[in-house]
């Protein structure tokens, strides 16, 4: 078993996969020749060729739009948007068609499609380069999101979304492209899209993230006194709820923590299922601990704006405190 | 019926100032010595900024930044053709035209050291702010030429943009509405032959991007890039014909990038020292240097007489950069909107 960052469990996830299924292609800008600019798509092209790893011209809706075209026309794309915040053109085509393909041929045609995403911040990047846009797909019926903690569940879902029959959005954290790594089995296996794990158990507490958050969570967690559950929620749509139920009920006491703007937040639709379905479980309110609700700063100021282990350990003294 | 042609197009090219620093005096546009020399001392004073700012980067006291090496001509040349009360539009690559437009330029520096202030331009400065995804500032120029023309001011707008740039859906709506609306606005696009590590190839399958404007009714041209006087010449004649109500034209500045894209990047994974070598040749400032020592308005002594003076001048813009005083807390807040509603003032409370 090899020991791998999450860039390099998602370029071995991509390699296996191409292998596997000639149908497999890769497009996006600079994923051929230079390898991507995190280089997640390093030696793809060697290994397969500018047919089937394709830098495209600078084209987010050519990319994603033409990617909708050859998942109708029978083969596999895994698309690329080079940064969260070039995402965003893409969402008329996600919107408008890659979503509701199925739907509106009643089945006739489908859409296949895999986009990668690196997302979020913290980072001190450019403008637009930190961005959190989950609720954004996440609010689109007939789209799949899902988002890797580690190198281990960035290989498996990758996997799982590449053989998915939907089309899904890969989200990947850059802050954890390098941070972290891990053993990652060289052959073939998918981490099942809809399923969360619990990432630690307690009994006090419940802390659900996603992504980078998930890190911030578990340096809380190991800092508290009261005992937390950790549950990294690895696909928000489809969302598994029993793994969410089951903690809230035993703990009685949720915070959900995330990079996006709390405003209209995935935690904000969390909290509203959470009370829904575990009303009489509760303790205390559902509090979340998220980004502001201001245009991300640039990188001077940023610290301000994310969540970080300092603000969820507040959190869960005044969830415990409540 | 035997085929018909229905319309015909040419595709003009001009180079003034060849990389040998030998002018065509036919084709050169009115400028006097102390113009020319204002071309060539901002260009040293862009390099050499633009190589603080890289050691800057290395050093950890700045963030990502793209280096304009190689482009200064362009840069230069296209800006000083407008007037004050004009606008310009850029993208993130144009270290000159911001010099050339007087945004101070611990401002240039501030924005890439991560401080919002970088981009709160000068009241009295014509400048919209840098624009980092790719193309979509285009649409703004135009929008900006509307708001002129209709207002009856008789001002131009210079909008930027990279090769890159021309393949998104942004530039041809752009392109499109300058035209329909035969609005006064350059587009004056760097085609650095790069975008990140895509070559121009994969890019477009046109011969010319200055093609490109044909399709829009657009008046299009290709300029040598690294020559600062065609630059200044298209750019002169596209603005005077926009201010009069000619309407918009595209112009392809052709140059190249000689440095990495960003500091992000490594070029070298993608291009041969080789070809880079071969475009130094070309540098855009060793041959205005050329022709300013044939005229005798160049010698050594005033080359390191200008450089000492630029140093001077950038030590002192590096320490205004790092030395302002940090913003307060409140100003990550205070210009999401007019007003604060109870749910910022909340949440600025809960970080302070
Ligand atoms: C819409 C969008 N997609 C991707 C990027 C990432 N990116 C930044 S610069 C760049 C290449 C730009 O090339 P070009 O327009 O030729 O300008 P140059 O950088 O060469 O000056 C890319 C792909 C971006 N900034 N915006």
């Amino acid at each position: 078993m090899a020991t791998l960052t999450l860039v390099q469990a998602i370029n071995l996830a991509l390699r296996l996969e191409m292998k596997r299924d000639k149908k497999v292609i890769v497009l996006g800008e600079d994923v051929g020749v230079d390898g991507g600019v995190f280089r997640v798509t390093e030696g793809l092209l060697k290994l397969y060729g500018p047919e089937r790893v394709i830098d495209t011209p600078l084209a987010e809706t050519g990319i994603i739009g033409s990617a909708i075209g050859m998942a109708v026309g029978g083969i596999k794309p895994v698309a690329e948007a080079q940064f969260d915040g070039f995402s965003i053109p893409m969402i008329d085509q996600l919107y408008s068609h890659a979503a509701r393909i199925r739907n509106r041929s009643r089945g006739r045609f489908t859409c296949p499609l895999v986009l990668r995403i690196p997302c979020g911040g913290g980072i001190r990047a450019l403008e637009h380069h930190s961005e959190s846009p989950e609720t954004f797909f996440c609010h689109i019926p007939g789209l799949k999101v899902v988002v890797p903690s580690t190198p281990y569940d960035a290989k498996g879902l990758l996997s799982a979304a590449i053989r998915d029959s939907d089309p899904v959005i890969y989200l990947e954290p850059k802050k954890l492209y390098r941070a972290i790594k891990e053993e990652v089995p060289e052959n073939d296996f998918t981490v099942p899209i809809g399923k969360a794990i619990v990432r630690r158990e307690g009994t006090d507490v419940t802390l659900i993230a996603w992504g980078a958050m998930v890190q911030e969570c578990l340096k809380a967690a190991e800092g508290a006194k009261a005992s937390c559950e950790v549950i990294d929620l690895r696909s928000l749509k489809p969302l598994d709820i029993e793994t969410i139920t089951a903690s809230v009920q035993k703990t009685g006491r949720v915070i959900v923590v995330h990079e996006a703007p709390k405003t209209c937040g995935f935690g904000a639709e969390l909290s509203a299922l959470i009370q829904e379905k575990s009303f009489l479980s509760l303790k205390a309110p559902v509090t979340r601990v998220t980004g502001l609700d201001i245009i991300i700063p640039l990188p001077k100021l940023e610290h301000y704006y994310f969540p970080s282990a300092d603000k969820i350990a507040k959190a869960i003294e005044n969830t415990i405190n409540y | 019926m035997p085929l018909k042609t229905l319309a015909k197009f040419e595709v003009p090219y001009l180079q003034i100032l060849n990389e040998h620093g030998k002018v065509d005096g036919r084709l050169m546009p009115k400028l006097s010595d102390k113009d020319v020399l204002y071309l060539y001392e901002t260009m040293v004073y862009g390099r050499l900024l633009d190589k603080t700012c890289l050691s800057l980067q290395r050093e950890g006291r700045m963030y990502t930044y793209p280096s304009s090496e190689g482009q200064e001509a362009a840069q230069a040349g296209s800006a000083f053709a407008l007037k004050p009360e004009d606008w310009m539009f850029p993208y993130f690559r144009e270290i000159c035209s911001h010099i050339v437009r007087g945004l101070p330029p611990e401002k240039y520096l501030l924005y890439w050291m991560g401080d919002e202030r970088g981009q709160q331009i000068p009241e009295n400065i014509n400048n919209f702010m840098i624009c980092v995804p790719v193309a979509t500032q285009l649409p703004h120029a135009v929008g900006m030429a509307y708001a002129l023309k209709y207002q009856k001011k008789k001002s131009a707008v210079l909008v930027y943009l990279g090769d890159g740039a021309t393949s998104k859906g942004d530039f041809h709506e752009a392109m499109n509405l300058a035209g329909v609306w035969n609005l006064p606005v350059v587009f004056l696009c760097n085609n650095n032959q790069y975008a990140i590590s895509t070559t121009l190839d994969k890019q477009t399958a046109s011969k010319t991007l200055a093609q490109k404007a044909i399709a829009y009714g657009l008046s299009g041209i290709q300029v040598d890039g690294n020559d600062a006087f065609a630059v200044y010449k298209a750019t002169l004649d596209a603005v005077n014909s926009a201010r009069s109500g000619g309407g918009p034209t595209f112009i392809e500045a052709f140059t190249y990038r000689l440095g990495d894209h960003t500091t992000a990047d490594d070029a070298s994974k993608y291009r041969s020292a080789k070809e880079v070598e071969e475009w130094r040749k070309k540098d855009p400032i060793t041959r205005l240097q050329k022709y300013l020592e044939e005229k005798k308005l160049w010698t050594q002594a005033y080359q390191k007489k200008l450089e000492e003076g630029i140093q001077k001048k950038i030590n002192d813009i590096v320490k205004a950069a790092e030395g302002i005083e940090p913003q307060p807390v409140e100003s990550i807040f205070n210009f999401t909107y007019s007003e604060m509603d109870w749910n910022l003032k909340e949440q600025l409370n809960s970080i302070k």
